[in-house]
Order: C-alpha cells, then sequence, then structure tokens
C-alpha cells in the first residue's frame, strides 16, 4: 500500500524535470491535448467514413459489413452524375461571382481613408455576425411571390406579376454570393492594402497609363489574396445544403443534400459515405492545385 | 495605399454593394413590427411578436443550449487551441508537420463532410446524441481556428522579454503567467471572440451531432422557416442582431481606447 504513492511522486518528479529543462518535451507538452483531439474527433471520423462508403447496405438501412465498391459506381450514373455536375457548376459559380463583384469592393476599400476604412470593414463583417439561417430567412422574404423584391418592382410599375423568384436556381445562387461575399473581400483587401504605392509610382514614372499599371503590376500582386479568397469560398459552396434547401426548394438539389439526405432519410450511410468522399476529394484537388500555384496561409489570417 | 480617392464609379459601386449587404438586414427588421401574421405586406406597427417571442418555451430552451454550448467550446477550445498554437510557434518536436497538417484539416474540408463523419463516429461508440456531442464537434472545429489567430498574433512576439524575465530568476512558469500571456492576451481574446461567433452561428455541425431535446437557436429557426413565415423569427432575428451589434461597438470602443 504505502509503495504506490512513492511510485508516483517518483514518476511525477521525472515528468515535471522533463518539462523544465527539456524543449522537445514542452512543446510535445503543449501541442498533445490539440493532436489527440483533433485525432479523435476528425481523423478518426473521416477514417470511419472512408471504410463506410465500401461497405453495403442493410434492407433496413442497418450497415452490413460486406464489400460493395458499387457505391462510387452509383455516383457516376445518370441521376447523381448530373447532380455533382450542377453542384460543381454552382460551386464555381459562387466563387466566380463573388470573385466579381468582391474585387472592386476590395480596391475600394484598400484605397479608402484609413478612418472610413476600418469602419467599412466593420460594416462588411457585421451582418456575418449574426446568424446564417437568419440571413437566408432574410432572403426568403425579399425573394418569396409577393415579397420584398416583388412589391418594390410593382410599386415602380416596373413589374406586374410576382416574380416568383424563391425556389429556384437564381435564388439559391443569390443567397449563396450573400453568405460567402466577405470570404472574397476579406482576404482580397489584406493583399491589396499590401502593394506599395512606390511600385505603381514607378509604373506611372515609365509611362504605363493606370490601367495598364493594374493589369501590370496591381492584378499580378492581389493573386494570394484571390487564391485565398477562392478557397474560403469554393470549399464551403461545394457542400452547402442549407441555401439550397430553403432557397432552392425541391428543384435545387446539390451533393451536400444528397450526403444529407442518404445520412438522415435514406439511411444509405455507405452511399452518403462514397459521395462525401467524391466531393472532400473534389475540394482536395482544388485546393491543391491552387495551394501549389502559390502558397496560402497568410491571406486566411484576417 | 494610395491617399488620391477612389474613382467616382468605384464609389457608386461600392455604395451599391454595401446596400446589397444590408438591404435583407433592414427589410428583417421593419418586419419585425409588421402587424400582419403573414408578414407578406406592411400594415401596421405591432410589438406584439416580441412579446410572443419572449414567451416562447421551445425558444428560450434553444437560446439556453445555445450559449451554454458556445460557452463551453469557446473555453475549451481556446486553451487547447492556444496551448497549439505557443507550440507550432516557438518549440520545435517530432511530427512538426504533421500536426500541422492535422490543424488545417477542419478548415479545408467541407463542413458537411465533417458532421456526418462525426455522427457516424458518435454513433459507432454508442454516445447518445444531445448537448454533450455538439458540444465536443464545436470544440473540435474551434480549436484550429484558435490557433491560426493566436499564431498570427505570436508571429511577431519578441523572445527577449521572456529571456529577461528569465534572466532575472523567473522560472518558465513564472514567465509565462506573467510574460508571456499577458502581452498574447489580445490575440487570444480575438481567438476566443472567432470561436464564439463560430460556435452560434454554426448550423450544419450542430444538425448533424444533436439529438432529441438538444434543439439549438439556429436549428430552431430552421425548423420555424422550413414551412412558415411567422414575423417572430424576424423579431428574434433583431434582437439577435442588436446583441452582436451592441458586443461589437463595445468590442471596438474598448480596442480604440486602448490604442
Amino acid at each position: 500500500m504505502t509503495t504506490v504513492p512513492i511510485n508516483k511522486t517518483v514518476k511525477k518528479f521525472s515528468l515535471v524535470r522533463a518539462l523544465r529543462e527539456n524543449r522537445v518535451a514542452q512543446g510535445l507538452f503543449l501541442i498533445f491535448p490539440a493532436n489527440l483531439y483533433l485525432f479523435l474527433l476528425i481523423v478518426l471520423p473521416l477514417l470511419l467514413v472512408t471504410g463506410l462508403s465500401f461497405l453495403s447496405r442493410g434492407d433496413y438501412g442497418q450497415v452490413l459489413f460486406i464489400f460493395n465498391p458499387a457505391n462510387y459506381a452509383r455516383l457516376f450514373n445518370a441521376l447523381y452524375g448530373k447532380i455533382m455536375l450542377f453542384s460543381l457548376a454552382v460551386g464555381l459559380g459562387t466563387t466566380l461571382l463573388c470573385l466579381l463583384i468582391g474585387y472592386p469592393m476590395a480596391y475600394y476599400l484598400a484605397h479608402a481613408p484609413s478612418r472610413t476604412r476600418s469602419l467599412l470593414l466593420f460594416l462588411i463583417l457585421l451582418p456575418f455576425w449574426t446568424n446564417f439561417i437568419i440571413r437566408i430567412y432574410a432572403w426568403m422574404m425579399i425573394l418569396r411571390s409577393g415579397g420584398f423584391l416583388d412589391s418594390i418592382l410593382q410599386w415602380a410599375h416596373l413589374t406586374t406579376a410576382p416574380l416568383g423568384l424563391l425556389y429556384s436556381p437564381t435564388a439559391v445562387m443569390i443567397g449563396m454570393v450573400y453568405e460567402f461575399l466577405p470570404f472574397m473581400v476579406l482576404p482580397l483587401y489584406t493583399s491589396l492594402e499590401k502593394i506599395e504605392n512606390s511600385l505603381l509610382e514607378a509604373g506611372a514614372d515609365l509611362g504605363a497609363p493606370p490601367w495598364k499599371a493594374f493589369l501590370r503590376i496591381t492584378l499580378p500582386l492581389s493573386v494570394p489574396g484571390m487564391i485565398a479568397g477562392t478557397i474560403l469560398t469554393f470549399i464551403p459552396a461545394m457542400g452547402m445544403f442549407v441555401v439550397s434547401d430553403l432557397l432552392g426548394g425541391a428543384k435545387t438539389i446539390l451533393i451536400g443534400n444528397v450526403i444529407r439526405n442518404q445520412f438522415l432519410t435514406a439511411r444509405d450511410w455507405p452511399f452518403g459515405s462514397a459521395a462525401s468522399m467524391i466531393l472532400m476529394l473534389l475540394t482536395m484537388v482544388f485546393t491543391l492545385y491552387y495551394t501549389r500555384k502559390a502558397g496560402f496561409g497568410e491571406e486566411l489570417l484576417v | 495605399m494610395s491617399e488620391k480617392k477612389p474613382a467616382l464609379w468605384l464609389r457608386i459601386y461600392t455604395f451599391f454593394a454595401y446596400l446589397f449587404i444590408y438591404v435583407p438586414i433592414l427589410v428583417l427588421i421593419i418586419f419585425s413590427f409588421n402587424s400582419q401574421k403573414l408578414n407578406l405586406h406592411w400594415q401596421g406597427f405591432t410589438l406584439k411578436w416580441y412579446d410572443v417571442m419572449f414567451h416562447d418555451q421551445q425558444i428560450l430552451l434553444a437560446t439556453r443550449n445555445t450559449l451554454m454550448i458556445a460557452f463551453v467550446s469557446t473555453l475549451v477550445a481556446t486553451i487547447i487551441g492556444t496551448m497549439a498554437a505557443l507550440a507550432m510557434q516557438r518549440y520545435h518536436f517530432p511530427f512538426y508537420n504533421t500536426s500541422e497538417t492535422l490543424m488545417y484539416i477542419p478548415i479545408v474540408i467541407p463542413e458537411v463532410v465533417m458532421g456526418i463523419s462525426l455522427l457516424v463516429f458518435f454513433v459507432l461508440i454508442k454516445f447518445t446524441l444531445g448537448l454533450v456531442t455538439i458540444t465536443l464537434s464545436h470544440i473540435a472545429f474551434n480549436i484550429p481556428f484558435v490557433a491560426l489567430v493566436v499564431r498570427a498574433r505570436l508571429h511577431g512576439y519578441d523572445n527577449a522579454i521572456d529571456e529577461a524575465a528569465m534572466d532575472l530568476g523567473a522560472n518558465e512558469l513564472t514567465t509565462f503567467w506573467r510574460v508571456t500571456l499577458p502581452t498574447i492576451m489580445p490575440g487570444v481574446l480575438s481567438g476566443a471572440m472567432l470561436a464564439l461567433t463560430l460556435s452560434l452561428d454554426d448550423y450544419i455541425i450542430t444538425y448533424f451531432t444533436a439529438g432529441p431535446g438538444s434543439t439549438t437557436l439556429p436549428l430552431r429557426v430552421y425548423s420555424m422557416v422550413r414551412f412558415v413565415v411567422t414575423p417572430e423569427i424576424n423579431a428574434l432575428s433583431t434582437l439577435w442582431v442588436l446583441i452582436v451589434f451592441v458586443i461589437l461597438v463595445i468590442g471596438q470602443v474598448a480596442q480604440s481606447r486602448k490604442a
């Protein structure tokens, strides 16, 4: 009985000494909780889903341990192939629209007087500190038949009948762009703001007209911001199912909706897992391709 | 970068871009005072939806759940994330690159994939879905974001002040508590702020890891807007926007005072 506490104290002392004197031990001690946590709740679950994607569904929605690569084949049939292509189009379309709409905004922010600049940055972020579902709901109110947009248009005598934009792909695109615009604007702003004015002056001194200076100096130097913004927009846009649910109705089905349905209504977990693997593969290939072209990191830190 | 004023078209463009961002919020707020239940046209001013909301038991319960999850997950993620940031920025240890990659995974995988994988994990280990599983999941996606923000703060950290403290006889632990932590505190707080926001905002991961009786505010609002539109949701949203606005303004003012 008495030996147990002694053993314990001896062990404790050596651990304390290691932490005091050894920098490697200190580093490991600090990183250990994060590593363990992320391994258990991120890596392990992802590995389980990977395994699950090769299994079969039983008659009652249970998982059977029978190897079944057909889950993947099913994803490329006419129905799901079309959904995947459509999701890719929506993801890329959202990213492109955010880039086109966001670039001039970021440019303006980078050139605004410093006092108004921090206010404008704050104003971009403000709505996004409220809830995601609330923001989509606001668009439901605006776009629904006879809603705010229809009222305004009819009041201005621009239309006579309701547009009925809610529950259409257009509504989904509006919602997506609204949702992800700040993720594009902020990294763009960070990289545009870093460009030294002397570079543009040098360009002007050498006879470059403003448009040429923009194309040859500003645009190339803002590429890291474009890449960070594209990644931050494309990844969540590809996996989105809430916007398509609420603004797209039954007509707009994205791969995210397919995954959600397989897990919660159709109860075909192996097929849902296979769809998740493909979605992850798509976004990873995209991310890797872009980060290879130019590293990203700093622009993510806004 | 430039001191000269941006071009007129750019200023007009930006004005309309801000209009695009703010019109939905304004419509939301204005229609929370509408007396028409269908909330399609403006009928008259009323405050009754706020009264309805404050007596809605489900909303009150969901608010309590949301705040509890956000508070606990922010606290835990801030501690673990700050430790990780210190490790990554100031130490070298075996498997450094693996640890760094691990931190990026939750940021670069789509939320829906993370949601279903957590669902599979919890079901497989027979962990009952509910407040605990939601909180555990929120901690998981918050750790990397806290670490990212704190690391950015540590980037310009001057190690000389730590060395000075130790030269004066402070041990490692005292140096950490009395010198390092107070210096990086603004970074830790902005990391915690980000974690809090992400937790309050999250719908997707919460949706997959929630069980019966663990409804959060985003889940409640979602099930309300799915089929009916009532001004009660507008009232709830308005209050939410107002609270966030007050907190942010206080934060901004406090920060500018310090500077």
